[in-house]
């Protein structure tokens, strides 16, 4: 088994686990910690990716690396944008659940102007 | 024409407006920051006006010469490079949603408006700035020649949009923020596996290069159907769409319209890409009919469901629901004979249901957000004496209700047209009953929503406050774009096949 088939095995590994996470969690920042370990997951394909079409005496193909720290950057911003929504959320209503029976309820005005 | 399917990989002339579609919304956000919240609806309302004059000439220049616009970023080539590319679809697309953001920029003026001598407040200097970020991100989308490019277009137009859901701060608001947000982040991560994999097997994501290329096998599949998977998490096609009534319905008026009439279209507009442009021939027979399926089954259920609804934002946000399933009946419809999805009739009628759709729907937001503001409240039932308070209002949300339900002269007819010319040439008459079903379903809940504002009111109204003419000029001006549209018939229409790859092709490649 070569590294890159290892890798890849691992990155797979935590797509699965993340998604699995993602799905059946009910806590939103469960949810977010599943998203963070998907993302890492595939991260590490980007990187099998780059090792594999790496040209012969070369490390990696520089563009999916390219990709990647962009990618991870715009995971970062996701997680802090979330990570702030569910403070927030803690603040207004002393919990930070997504189910429906909770703040407002349906008797309160949900329109706005 | 020459073979359309090679086009010319070199910065076309004026393949620099492309550029300046993109950079403008970016500096206005960025001088924003930098000058403070007291400049930013100053900034927006220069901004915002020359983008949709920069859309209309990039329109021209592609329907008078019949090509499309390209723009290779900073001279380096794809594969290594990026390059822009404006064709028919961005063209207009790019004009539509222009149109739509400015009338939402001017309705928002009275809410989010910047008085002489006020302090600087959070929520307008947050609008104004995330209004800007939208139009830049929908530019993006358009333009994106690689779809790595439109991956980062995607979540720029998320994190616009998530925040625009939550601006007033309530609770439930922030928990509808937040389910959006994780439903986008689902879409996202799982679109950017796809783009792993697709670089994996042909080192290239450019969308010209990665057609030539593309084949039948099970890495380009599994991508394939985790990126439209995700893609379909952000359009809020059913069973995905749990996400978008409580969102749409919560958020300030202004921010719905753009969230319902513009963010939805960004993703759809990428899944368009996906199947039209980079693999025309690999969504098959099967796979046709399910994004069928799901469109016929978005409008079924998103339908019932706005009947039963006891508020007016809610009702349009399940509206919403059905007329995102109208989009995806074009995939079935568009297949050749030969399983190629081809730029005919049908693509010409999804789009053009998505820009009516997009003008409508923006126009009854902004309705519903002024009967909410005069009457206080916006519960169906209690709506008696409104279309006497607010004449102009009412009228511009039954105009767009014209254009959902499909009456001539509007867009929406012209798209449902063209969309039930195909299913007819096609032979596949099961979408023509879908489609006249779905039309049935809206006329019932705009006649509800219609008979109960025109009907008398038990007691004399308590008008909360008197709405500025401007915002109901906007709203109806919105309305009537959506219900002449269906003249683009006798004009521009054509525009939309412009730069195809595969309108040219006769038979399989």
């Amino acid at each position: 088994m070569t590294a890159a088939t290892l890798f890849g095995l691992c990155g797979a590994a935590l797509v699965g686990f993340g998604l699995y996470g993602l799905v059946t969690n009910p806590e939103p920042l469960r949810k977010i910690l599943a998203f963070n370990l998907l993302g890492s997951g595939v991260f590490l394909v980007f990187g099998v990716v780059s090792r594999r079409a790496a040209a012969s005496g070369l490390g990696g193909d520089p563009v999916p690396q390219a990709m990647v720290i962009t990618a991870i950057v715009v995971a970062f911003a996701a997680t802090a944008m979330a990570i702030a929504l569910v403070l927030r959320l803690l603040q207004e209503t002393g919990r930070s659940t997504l189910s429906a029976d909770n703040p407002g309820g349906t008797d309160t005005d949900r329109g706005n102007s | 024409m020459p073979d359309a399917n090679v086009l010319p990989d070199a910065t076309t002339t004026d393949g620099a407006l492309l550029v300046l579609a993109i950079v403008l919304p970016a500096a206005g956000v960025l001088l924003s920051f930098v000058l403070g919240g007291r400049y930013a609806e100053r900034i927006a309302s220069v901004l915002l006006p020359s983008g949709l004059f920069l859309a209309t000439i990039i329109f021209a220049d592609v329907w008078q010469s019949g090509h499309p616009l390209i723009y290779i970023v900073g001279d380096w080539k794809p594969p290594l490079g990026i390059a822009l590319r404006a064709d028919g679809l961005s063209a207009a697309m790019m004009v539509a949603m222009a149109i739509v953001i400015c009338a939402v920029a001017i309705f928002a003026h009275a809410d989010f408006g910047t008085r002489p001598g006020s302090v600087e407040a959070r929520a307008p200097f947050a609008f104004w700035i995330l209004l800007m970020a939208i139009w830049g991100a929908m530019n993006m989308v358009f333009l994106g020649g690689d779809l790595f490019t439109l991956y980062v277009a995607i979540e720029l137009l998320t994190f616009a949009a998530v925040p625009l859901v939550c601006l007033d701060g309530r609770a439930e608001t922030l928990q509808a923020a937040l389910r959006y947000l994780l439903f986008a982040l689902l879409g996202s991560i799982l679109y950017l596996v796809g783009t792993a994999l697709l670089y994996g097997s042909y080192a290239t994501l450019d969308i010209v290069l990665l057609s030539r290329q593309v084949r039948m096998e099970p890495a380009t599949l599994v991508a394939a159907t985790l990126m439209t998977i995700g893609l379909f998490a952000k359009t809020a096609l059913f069973p995905l769409h749990l996400w978008l009534p409580p969102a749409h319905a919560g958020a300030p008026a202004a921010a719905s319209a753009v969230l319902s009439a513009v963010v939805v279209k960004g993703s759809f507009f990428i899944v368009v890409r996906l199947w039209f442009d980079v693999m025309p021939g690999m969504l098959g027979a099967a796979g046709a009919q399910l994004f069928g399926a799901l469109g016929a089954a978005a409008i079924v259920f998103g339908s019932v469901v706005a009947l039963q609804q006891q508020r007016l934002k809610l009702l349009i946000a399940y509206s919403t629901v059905a007329q995102i399933g109208y989009l995806f009946l074009m995939f079935p419809l568009a297949l050749d004979t030969a399983a190629q999805l081809q730029g005919g009739g049908a693509l010409t009628g999804g789009m053009l249901q998505a820009i009516s759709h997009a003008t409508a729907k923006a126009a009854m937001f902004m309705a519903a957000g002024l009967i909410y503001a005069t009457l206080g409240h916006d519960r169906i039932a209690e709506l008696g004496g409104a279309a006497r308070a607010l004449p102009m209002t009412i009228f511009a949300f039954a105009l767009g209700g014209v254009s959902l339900i499909g009456l001539p002269p509007s867009g929406g007819f012209l798209a449902k047209w063209l969309l039930l010319e195909a299913a007819v040439a096609t032979g596949q008459w099961w979408w023509a009953i879908v489609m006249l079903a779905g039309g049935l379903f809206t006329s019932g809940y705009m006649f509800i929503v219609l008979s109960s504002a025109v009907a008398p009111s038990s007691e004399p109204l308590k008008l909360r406050v008197a709405v500025p003419r401007y915002q109901e000029a906007a709203a109806l001006a919105l309305a009537l774009t959506s219900l002449l549209l269906g003249l683009v018939a006798l004009g521009p229409v054509d525009i939309l096949l412009v730069g195809r790859p595969d309108s040219m092709m006769v038979g399989p490649r």
